[in-house]
């Protein structure tokens, strides 16, 4: 019975938060997915006749906080005109006074559904190059995600990216990202779906803000004024970790040696990937990659059967790669060679 | 580095050191007129291996396939190696097998280069 009641109060609180669309030129679909701040949900653009999300605060809000800080990672994201991030459509209020905006709907999977099924490791490598750039640019727009993780990355059906939920960015202004900023800057929270406590206010100094197993070590001590692009950085190879090794629960590894993993698939992880993982996701900022375009750098030349920055090869690794990048030519050049020695024999009088 | 300049660098290297190889033929390391027979196999050689690059290189300017480009260069390394074996040495000795056999797999090497290396069209 009380389950019952449970249900039945449940569904009526979902009836009354349910947004009354109706002076916008949107058609609520249906619920899709519900956050801290807010609820999304698929809408139709009966103007344009797409289908669209709709981000609306849960309740009306009296203070006006929670509406501003909506606002703001709508403007954030909206700042950010990249193909691999979501592009904001449109901002509105509703009768209640509620505040929502309007977002590409964006399908695919997520990126922790994408790897259960994606084996090849290149093409796991290569959906995370464009995270990368997508977290470069928006650094280079003087904005830090702060909460980068497989939940928070949509991968469609043709490898395209979307990095989504920018509810905790932080903005400091273009340029200065990579410094550490003087805290003036705006600061967006989405307090409650992600670890958000320690102060009254969810971007003081002291509130941890993000996901443990993806935060930066500054990030979990809620230095606030330390956090930089190189904290998104350290998500960044919190991801490529879990690309390579699978979820790793509650896990936070910090550099310290070669090997600081096992893999979650049993297979071998080539020593470059765990050195990138390593120095993406070192305990001091300063010894992490100094941009999210480095390490998409080094997973480029990776990919590309180079030397990465972040790992020194012996002379046999060195001779090893080489071969196996132009293991074609080397194949033909010793088929020459075998031709000329059986030649040799064959035809000798 | 464009697709029939690496072609031509590579063609005449690969020639140049597929003439070399002659040396193993005891006919020709041991004939007392070694040194002007050699100069004229490597000449020979480094001028086949050069055009045989060059038009394999161009051909992968045109044509964006490594399976056309293997075969392409293949045949274009089976007839020129088929020219320069249809002359034969002072003695009137032919060495059929043991230059196209190796010129074709010359060739092979060249579609292979020149499909996944060099720019695909001239820089501007």
């Amino acid at each position: 019975m009380a389950w019952l009641s449970n249900n039945l109060l449940q569904h009526l609180q979902e009836l009354v938060q349910l947004p009354d669309l109706s002076a916008t030129r949107y058609r609520l679909l249906a619920k899709h997915a519900q956050g801290g701040m807010g609820t999304i949900y698929l809408a139709e653009d009966t103007q344009l006749q797409r289908t669209v999300a709709l981000k609306v605060l849960h309740v009306p809000d009296a203070s006006g906080e929670w509406s501003a800080r909506l606002l703001r990672e709508a403007r954030v994201i909206a700042q950010l005109e990249h193909p691999s991030i979501v592009p904001v459509h449109d901002v509105g209020t509703l009768p209640d006074g509620r505040v929502f905006y309007v977002m590409k709907f964006v399908q695919g999977r997520r990126l922790d559904q994408y790897a259960r099924s994606e084996c090849a490791l290149p093409n796991r490598l290569r959906i995370f190059q464009k995270v990368c750039e997508a977290v470069a640019f928006a650094h280079a727009s003087g904005v830090i995600h702060r909460d980068l993780k497989p939940e928070n990355i949509m991968v469609g059906a043709f490898g395209e990216v979307q990095v989504m939920d920018w509810g905790l960015a932080k903005i400091v202004a273009a340029g200065e990202t990579g410094k550490t900023p003087d805290g003036s800057g705006h600061q967006l929270g989405d307090a409650s779906r992600p670890v958000a406590h320690g102060g009254a206010h969810p971007t003081q100094h002291g509130t941890v803000l993000g996901t443990p197993a993806y935060m930066a070590p500054e990030q979990q001590r809620g230095e606030v004024d330390d956090i930089d692009q190189r904290t998104d950085v350290y998500a960044l190879g919190a991801i490529l970790r879990f690309l390579l090794y699978g979820p790793v629960p509650g896990a936070v590894a910090h550099k310290s040696g070669s090997r600081l993993f096992q893999s979650a698939g049993g297979g071998k992880i080539p020593k470059p990937l765990a050195a990138i993982v390593a120095t993406a996701m070192a305990a001091s900022k300063e010894q992490r990659y100094a941009t999210a375009l480095a390490l998409a750098h080094d997973i480029e030349r990776f990919l590309n059967g180079l030397s990465v920055s972040s790992y020194r090869e012996s002379p046999l690794e060195i001779v090893w790669r080489w071969l196996r990048r132009y293991q074609f030519m080397v194949l033909l050049v010793l088929v020459y060679l075998l031709v000329r020695f059986l030649l040799f024999f064959w035809l000798r009088p | 580095m464009s697709k029939p300049v690496l072609g031509l660098i590579l063609g005449t290297v690969l020639g140049i050191f597929d003439g070399l190889t002659a040396l193993l033929e005891p006919d020709i390391a041991t004939s007392p007129e070694v040194g002007s027979a050699m100069t004229g196999i490597l000449l020979g050689s480094s001028v086949k291996g050069l055009l045989a690059g060059l038009i394999i290189g161009f051909f992968a300017r045109k044509v964006t396939s490594l399976r056309s480009g293997l075969i392409f260069g293949a045949l274009v390394g089976l007839a020129l190696a088929t020219l320069v074996a249809a002359m034969p040495d002072p003695s009137g000795k032919h060495y059929w097998l043991q230059i196209m056999i190796p010129g074709t797999i010359v060739g092979l090497i060249l579609g292979y280069a020149t499909q996944r290396y060099g720019k695909p069209t001239a820089a501007h």
